[in-house]
C-alpha cells in the first residue's frame, strides 16, 4: 500500500480476533492460529521440540521487530518481493495482468528458477512456507459460506498464466488456523537459508529438510526449497530419488541434480542452479552427519 | 479490552478520525486518516520525533518501538490499530530524566555516530536483554540485525549491550 | 594547554541523541507547515508530452502543484565541489525548466498539500505522457562513444596523471600484473533522507537542511535564485549520515525553497527511500584496467591504471581514481587515465573514500597478484616500493607513519608466520584467508578561509561558534576540547555553538578535511582570547604575571600561570573583573598553505582482514578487521576510532554487498530499495580492532591534525578480496564480489561437496 502496489477502498483489522493460539496436537501434531506471531510460534515448545524446522525457518526470516508484528497467515499471504512489482511502474502481470512481466529481461538475480512461467517469475519470499509444505501442513480457511481445509502445497498457486492469482482464497475467505500433522521424521529437521548478508535478507536459497534413516537407509524424508520457487518449492523429486537409497553425499547429490533439472533459469539467476543443490547436499549431509555450520 | 474494541465505531475513514492512543503511559488523543502509520503519527502529529523514519517500508529499522513492550516498526504499523495498546518510544525510555542504563551505556562505548538509527537501536538493545537474546555476542548480533547503522557502528553496539547485560548480573 | 585534547571524550550530543530529542531538519515544528512530495520521472530519456494536474489538484489538502509549466526559472550554477567553499550545485542541471527529461527519477513535478499522506497520493495522482527516446545508462551501452575529458571532479582535477615514462618502465620489468575490474555503481543511502524544510518570512528564507555544509546550502541557493547570501539563513545541527550525499545542494533543496514561496506556507520535503537513488548522486559505475611491471626482486619499474566511468548528460564528473595510487609507491613510470561515457544519470558525485577507495583497491589487487606471483609476502613488497617522498613532486610528505602502520597492524592482526599458500586452512565448512593492503587518503587545502568566534565570559566560561553541523563525525565534541584546551578552561566550561549559517564561515566538511580546517579555525580563535587576556596580565602591574613573558604563560582550568611555576598566576576571572570586563573575544582564522606547498599530502593507513569462505557454497563472511592508521594528531581517540571502524565496514560492504544495478529498458535502478540495496546489518560487521599512530605534522594547520573520514575505507576491500583469494585460491575481479563469481572456483562441486573434504591444492 505505502508503494502503490494495492489500493484497497477498506481494510478490515482482524487483528483482535481469538486466533492467536498454538496448540499442541495430543498426537503430535500442531495447530497454529492463523494471527499468532511468528515470534511466539518459533519459540512455542511444541514447535521447537516437535518441529525444529519450523521454528527455525522463523528465526531466519525477517528481523525480529518484524516477527513481532508478523502473523502466520499474513506470513503466508505475504506478496513477492520482486522490484518491478513494488515499483508501481514496470509491467507486472501480477499487478497488473496482461501488462507484461519486466522482470524476465530484467534485473532478476533474485528471481526463481522453479515453477517460472512466461508471465511471472518472482520468488515467493516465504521461509517459514517453505517448512511448512515440507511438513504436509495444511490451510484452515473460514468463507462465508464454509470451511475448507487447503493442503499448503495447494495452497500457492504456480503463476502458469494468471499470476495475480497466488492463492485459492475467495472473497471473503480469512485463514484462522494452520495445522501440521505428527510425523516422527521431523523430529530430525532443519532449515538452512543462504543469501548474501548474514541477517535481515530474503533468501537466495534456503532448503527445509527432514530425515529418517533406517538401517542406514532413508526411510523418508522431507524436502523443499526456499528462494528458487515461484512457491515455496517441495522437492518431490529428489525425495524419490532418496527413499530407500543409503544415506551419504552420492544419493544427496543425485537427488539434488534430479530436483534441480527442471529448473529454468535467467542469465543472472543461473548461478541457482548449482548453489541449490550444494544446498540441498549441505542440508542432508548436515542432518545425517550431525554436521553443524 | 473486548469491550472497549467492541464499542469503537464498525467502520472509520477515509477522512481524519478522534483516535486516542496510549503513548508513553499517557492518553494521547488526536485526528488522523486511518491511513496514517504509527510513526507518522508520532512524529508528524504528536511532536514525538525520536522515532526515526529511514525507509518508511520495514528495511532499517529507525522507527523502533514497543507496542505493549514488545519491540515493533511504527512504519508499518497504521495508527489506529495500537488504539487499546501500549506504545512505548525514545521519550518513554528514561524516567525523570535519568538515562536509561542503555542509553548511558550507548553514550560510554561510542555506540553511535550520526545518532539517526540510535533512539530504535536503544528502543531494541533494551528489548534484546527482556526477552534474553544477549546470551553472546552471536545472539546480540542475530537479534540486533533488524537495526541498520549506516554509520556502522556495529562492533560498539554490541559492547553497549554487553555492558548493560553484564551489570544486570548476566543472563 | 589543559591536556583536553587527545582525551577520550564521550560524544557532547550524546545525551541528546540516545534520548531522541535532538532534532534533525524534518524535524523542526514549525506552524502551517505543508508537505511536498516530488514526482519522479519514469523514463531515462525524451520529453514531456503532456502534464495533467487536475486530479492531483483537486484531491484533498492539494496547496499547490508545480510543473515545468509553472516553475520560476533558476540561474544556471556551475559545478565546483563544495569544498572549494562557493555554490556547490550537485549537477548543473536543473529540473523543471524545460520538458526534457534527462534521467529517469528528474523531478517533473512537485505536490504540496496540508499533509503528508495527502501530498504521497496527490503525487500519484499526476498525469504525464513521456515521448521516450532511447538511453545510455550503462557503460556497455555508451563505450563506443567514450571519450577522454580534460578535467573530471567539477574541473578541479586533470583527467591524466602522469609521471616518468611507463614503456620504459615496462621494458625494464621481469614481470608484468595485468588486471581488469569492474565495479557497481553504490549509493549512499544515509538513514536520515536528503530533508528540506523551507520557510519565507517575506524576501528572507530560512532553510533547515540535511546537509554536510550549510554555507554550500546558502550560496547554492542564493546563486540558483539570484537572492543575496544574506537574504537566506540555513539552521542545520544534526544531520543523520552523510558519507557524501550530502556534499553538493541538489535540486530539491532549492526545488523546496520554490514550493514554500508558490504556496506561501513553510513546506517540508523528505525524499522518500526511493528517490534517495535518484535525488543525491552516487559512485558512479566504473571499469579500472591496471597494469603493473616489476623487476624479479619486485621492485614496481611502472604503472598503467586507466579508468572508464558513465557520467550526466551535463557534467564531466568522474571521481579521481589515481591521487592515492600514483602517490603510494616510488615507482618510476605511472599513467593514469581517466574516459567519461555520457549516460542518462543525474550527475554522480563524492561517496566515501571518493575516487581513492576504488582506485587503491584496484592497485593493492593488483599488488596482492605481484606478491602471489614473486612469491614475497605481501607487507614484505610494500615496504620495497614505499617512499620518504611524494613520487609525483618529489616532496617529503608533511608527515608519514606507514612504516609504523605496516608495524603494528600487522601484530595486533597476527599477520607473522601466515602460510602465503591460498586454501591453506579450513574449519568444517570455511575456507579461512588473510589479506592487507595499504591505505591511503590526501589532504586537499582547496578550502577559503575558515573562521571562528571565540568569547570568554568573565565567570571562566565560554562560547565558541562556527558555522558547522554535527553529521556524526564528532566535530562538535571534538571542538569542544580544542576550544577548551585553546583558552585553558575546563571542558564544561564551553559551549560550542554551531548549525547556522550567521555563525563565522566554516567550509563544507568533506574529502576527511573537517577536523583539519574547523579545529584550525577554532584554535586560532580561542587562543586569540586567550592570548589577549595573557598580554593585559603581564602588562597589569596589579597582577602576579606583571612582566612576565607572554610566551611563557600557560592557562589551565582558567588560571593563566607561569610554565613551570604554578604559584604565581590569577584566574582569568579575577583579571576580567578588575579591569571591569564583562567578556572577551576573538574571531580565529585559518588559511590552509597553498596548493603547491612543497609538502607531499596524504593520510597513511593499513589494512587488514580474516575472511571466511563456504568451501561448498561462496557465502563470504569476514570474521575480523585491523587498521593502523596515522592520522597526524588525534584529538579524540574515541570518536576517530568510531569513525575509522565505520569507514572499514563502509570497506566490508563496498566489498561484498553493495551494488546499484541498473535496468537498461527504461534507465531505472533496479534495486531501489534497503531491502535490495544491501547494507551491511550487525550480524555482518566483525569485530574491529583500530591502532592509531600519532605522526606530528607541522603543515596541516596549528594542530596537526589530518583526517579520519575516508581513509578508514581506503584498502579495506582490497584487504578482504585478497583474504578471499588467499581463502578460495581465486580472484574475483568484480565488486562487489557475490556467491555467483566464486561457485565455479571452489574446492568442490556437488559430487565431492562433504564436510571435510580435503582441499585441492591448485
Amino acid at each position: 500500500m505505502r508503494q502503490n502496489v494495492l489500493r484497497p477502498g477498506l481494510l478490515v483489522d482482524i487483528n483482535d480476533l481469538p486466533l492467536n493460539r498454538v496448540e499442541d496436537l495430543p498426537e503430535g501434531g500442531l495447530r497454529i492460529g492463523a494471527l499468532a506471531r511468528m515470534s511466539d510460534v518459533a519459540q512455542a515448545a511444541g514447535v521447537v521440540q516437535r518441529f525444529p524446522v519450523i521454528s527455525q525457518a522463523l528465526l531466519l526470516g525477517a528481523s525480529a521487530q518484524l516477527r513481532n508484528m508478523a502473523s502466520m497467515g499474513g506470513n503466508l499471504c505475504q506478496r513477492v518481493r520482486c522490484s518491478y512489482f513494488r515499483d508501481a511502474t514496470s509491467p507486472c502481470n501480477k499487478r497488473d495482468p496482461g501488462s507484461g512481466c519486466a522482470a524476465l529481461d530484467g534485473f532478476n538475480r533474485g528471481h526463481a528458477i522453479l515453477g517460472t512461467s512466461d508471465k511471472c517469475i518472482a520468488t515467493h519470499p516465504s521461509d517459514v512456507a517453505v517448512a511448512l509444505v515440507a511438513m504436509d501442513a495444511v490451510v484452515h480457511t473460514r468463507g462465508p459460506a464454509d470451511d475448507r481445509a487447503i493442503p499448503i502445497e495447494e495452497f500457492f498457486l504456480l503463476p502458469g498464466d494468471t499470476p495475480e492469482r497466488e492463492h485459492p482464497l475467495e472473497h471473503g475467505e480469512l485463514i484462522v488456523a494452520i495445522e501440521v500433522p505428527a510425523t516422527p521424521t521431523a523430529r530430525l529437521s532443519i532449515y538452512l537459508k543462504f543469501r548474501d548478508r548474514e541477517s535481515y535478507e530474503f533468501a537466495l536459497v534456503s532448503v527445509a529438510a527432514a530425515v529418517r534413516i533406517q538401517d542406514g537407509a532413508i526411510a523418508d524424508v522431507r524436502l523443499a526449497l526456499g528462494g528458487v520457487g515461484t512457491k515455496p518449492w517441495r522437492a518431490r523429486r529428489a525425495e524419490a530419488s532418496l527413499v530407500g537409497k543409503l544415506a551419504g553425499e552420492a544419493s544427496f547429490a543425485e537427488a539434488a541434480g534430479q530436483e534441480l533439472a527442471a529448473a529454468k533459469p535467467r542469465p543472472l539467476n543461473a548461478f541457482k542452479v548449482e548453489l541449490a543443490q550444494r544446498a540441498i547436499i549441505r542440508a542432508l549431509m548436515t542432518l545425517t552427519n550431525g554436521d553443524t555450520r | 479490552m473486548d469491550g472497549e474494541i467492541a464499542a469503537l465505531p464498525a467502520e472509520r475513514g477515509p477522512s481524519a478520525q478522534a483516535v486516542t492512543l496510549t503513548i508513553n503511559g499517557e492518553p494521547r488523543p488526536l485526528r488522523i486518516e486511518p491511513r496514517v502509520s504509527l510513526l507518522d503519527a508520532l512524529r508528524e502529529h504528536l511532536g514525538l520525533t525520536g522515532s526515526k523514519k529511514g525507509c518508511d517500508q520495514g528495511t532499517c529499522g529507525a522507527c523502533t518501538v514497543w507496542v505493549d513492550g514488545r519491540r515493533a516498526l511504527a512504519c508499518l504499523t497504521l495508527a489506529v490499530t495500537c488504539e487499546g495498546h501500549e506504545v512505548t518510544t525514545i521519550e518513554g525510555l528514561s524516567a525523570g530524566g535519568e538515562l536509561h542504563p542503555m542509553q548511558a551505556a550507548f553514550i560510554d562505548k561510542d555506540a553511535f555516530q550520526c545518532g539517526y538509527c540510535t533512539p530504535g537501536q536503544i528502543m531494541s538493545a533494551v528489548a534484546l536483554l527482556d526477552e534474553g537474546h544477549a546470551a553472546d555476542d552471536g545472539q546480540i548480533r542475530e537479534w540486533m540485525s533488524g537495526n541498520i547503522c549506516r554509520c556502522a557502528a556495529y562492533p560498539n553496539i554490541r559492547a553497549a549491550i554487553r555492558a548493560v547485560r553484564d551489570a544486570a548480573g548476566g543472563e | 594547554m589543559s591536556g583536553v585534547i587527545g582525551q577520550a571524550v564521550s560524544r557532547i550530543d550524546g545525551p541528546a541523541k540516545v534520548t531522541g530529542s535532538a532534532h534533525y531538519s524534518g524535524e523542526i515544528a514549525l506552524p502551517g507547515l505543508a508537505y511536498a512530495e516530488i514526482v519522479g520521472a519514469r523514463v531515462a530519456s525524451g520529453r514531456i508530452t503532456s502534464i495533467d494536474t487536475a486530479q492531483a489538484e483537486d484531491a484533498e489538502g492539494v496547496a499547490g502543484i508545480l510543473t515545468h509549466l509553472n516553475m520560476p526559472k533558476v540561474n544556471n550554477v556551475p559545478l565546483l565541489p563544495s569544498l572549494i567553499g562557493g555554490p556547490a550545485p550537485g549537477e548543473t542541471f536543473f529540473p523543471m525548466q524545460d520538458d526534457v527529461v534527462h534521467y529517469a527519477g528528474q523531478p517533473v513535478a512537485i505536490v504540496v498539500a496540508d499533509g503528508l499522506e495527502q501530498a504521497q497520493h496527490a503525487a500519484t495522482l499526476v498525469q504525464i505522457s513521456y515521448a521516450e527516446t532511447p538511453s545510455i545508462t550503462t557503460i556497455d551501452q555508451g563505450r563506443a562513444d567514450a571519450y577522454e575529458p580534460e578535467k573530471i571532479f567539477g574541473g578541479l582535477m586533470p583527467a591524466q596523471t602522469r609521471r616518468g615514462n611507463v614503456e620504459d618502465g615496462f621494458a625494464a620489468a621481469d614481470l608484468l600484473i595485468d588486471a581488469p575490474f569492474r565495479f557497481a555503481a553504490n549509493h549512499h543511502n544515509p538513514i536520515e533522507a536528503l530533508t528540506t524544510t523551507a520557510v519565507w518570512d517575506g524576501d528572507q528564507l530560512t532553510l533547515y537542511d540535511s546537509c554536510q555544509g550549510i554555507k554550500a546550502v546558502q550560496l547554492t541557493v542564493a546563486a540558483l535564485l539570484g537572492l543575496s547570501p544574506s537574504k537566506i539563513r540555513v539552521l542545520t545541527r544534526y544531520v543523520g549520515g552523510a558519507f557524501g550525499a550530502k556534499a553538493m545542494v541538489w535540486p530539491h533543496v532549492t526545488l523546496t525553497a520554490l514550493a514554500a514561496q508558490y504556496v506561501r506556507r513553510p513546506v517540508r520535503l523528505a525524499l522518500p527511500r526511493g528517490q534517495m537513488f535518484t535525488s543525491c548522486g552516487h559512485r558512479e559505475e566504473q571499469e579500472q584496467h591496471i597494469e603493473l611491471g616489476a623487476t624479479s626482486d619486485g621492485k614496481l619499474t611502472a604503472i598503467r591504471h586507466h579508468k572508464i566511468s558513465i557520467t550526466s548528460p551535463f557534467d564531466d564528473w568522474a571521481e579521481p581514481a589515481f591521487g592515492v595510487a600514483s602517490q603510494l609507491y616510488a615507482c618510476p613510470g605511472f599513467e593514469g587515465v581517466h574516459r567519461l561515457v555520457r549516460g542518462n544519470t543525474m550527475t554522480p558525485t563524492f561517496t566515501r573514500g571518493p575516487g581513492e577507495a576504488v582506485g587503491v583497491f584496484t592497485l593493492e589487487c593488483a599488488m596482492d597478484e605481484l606478491a602471489s606471483e614473486l612469491g614475497i609476502d605481501p607487507i614484505e613488497l610494500r615496504l620495497r616500493n614505499i617512499t620518504d617522498v611524494d613520487p609525483n613532486t618529489g616532496h617529503p610528505w608533511s608527515s608519514y607513519g606507514l612504516r609504523e602502520c605496516f608495524e603494528r597492524g600487522a601484530r595486533r592482526f597476527g599477520w607473522a608466520g601466515r602460510n602465503p599458500q591460498p586454501r591453506s586452512e579450513r574449519h568444517g565448512n570455511w575456507l579461512i584467508g588473510t589479506g592487507m593492503a595499504t591505505a591511503g587518503y590526501p589532504i586537499a587545502f582547496f578550502m577559503h578561509t575558515q573562521r571562528a568566534r571565540a568569547h570568554l565570559y568573565a565567570d571562566g566560561t565560554a562560547i565558541v561558534q562556527t558555522a558547522t553541523q554535527e553529521f556524526g563525525t564528532g566535530t562538535s565534541t571534538v571542538m569542544t576540547q580544542v576550544a577548551a584546551d585553546g583558552l585553558g578552561i575546563g571542558l564544561r566550561d564551553v559551549r560550542f555553538e554551531f548549525g547556522d549559517t550567521d555563525l563565522p564561515n566554516a567550509g563544507s566538511p568533506v574529502g576527511s578535511n573537517g577536523a583539519m580546517m574547523v579545529s584550525a579555525a577554532v584554535h586560532n580563535a580561542a587562543t586569540a582570547v586567550r592570548d589577549q587576556l595573557i598580554t593585559l596580565a603581564v602588562s597589569d602591574s596589579q597582577s602576579p604575571l606583571h612582566g612576565a613573558d607572554p610566551a611563557g604563560v600557560v592557562v589551565a582550568g582558567g588560571r593563566m600561570t607561569l610554565a613551570g611555576d604554578a604559584n604565581t598566576g590569577e584566574t582569568y576571572s579575577s583579571l576580567m573583573q578588575r579591569h571591569i570586563m564583562s567578556d572577551a573575544e576573538a574571531i580565529g582564522s585559518w588559511d590552509p598553505p597553498p596548493l603547491d606547498t612543497p609538502h607531499g599530502l596524504l593520510t597513511f593507513g593499513a589494512q587488514f582482514a580474516r575472511v571466511a569462505v563456504d568451501a561448498d557454497l561462496g557465502i563470504i563472511r569476514v570474521r575480523h578487521m585491523v587498521g593502523a592508521f596515522a592520522p597526524g594528531r588525534v584529538l579524540n581517540p574515541k570518536t576517530a576510532r568510531s569513525q575509522l571502524m565505520g569507514g572499514m565496514l563502509w570497506g566490508m560492504s563496498q566489498a561484498l554487498l553493495e551494488g546499484t544495478h541498473m535496468d537498461t529498458r527504461h534507465g531505472r535502478w533496479a534495486n531501489a530499495s534497503l531491502g535490495d540495496y544491501l547494507v551491511p546489518v550487525n550480524a555482518d560487521a566483525p569485530d574491529v580492532d583500530v591502532e592509531l599512530i600519532e605522526v606530528e605534522d607541522h603543515v596541516t594547520g596549528p594542530l596537526g591534525v589530518k583526517g579520519v573520514g575516508e581513509i578508514g575505507q581506503v584498502g579495506a576491500a582490497a584487504a578482504i578480496a585478497n583474504a578471499v583469494y588467499h581463502a578460495t585460491g581465486y580472484r574475483v575481479r568484480e565488486l562487489p564480489i557475490a556467491v555467483e563469481h566464486l561457485l565455479a572456483h571452489l574446492p568442490s562441486g556437488p559430487a565431492s561437496a562433504a564436510a571435510g573434504a580435503q582441499p585441492d591444492l591448485t
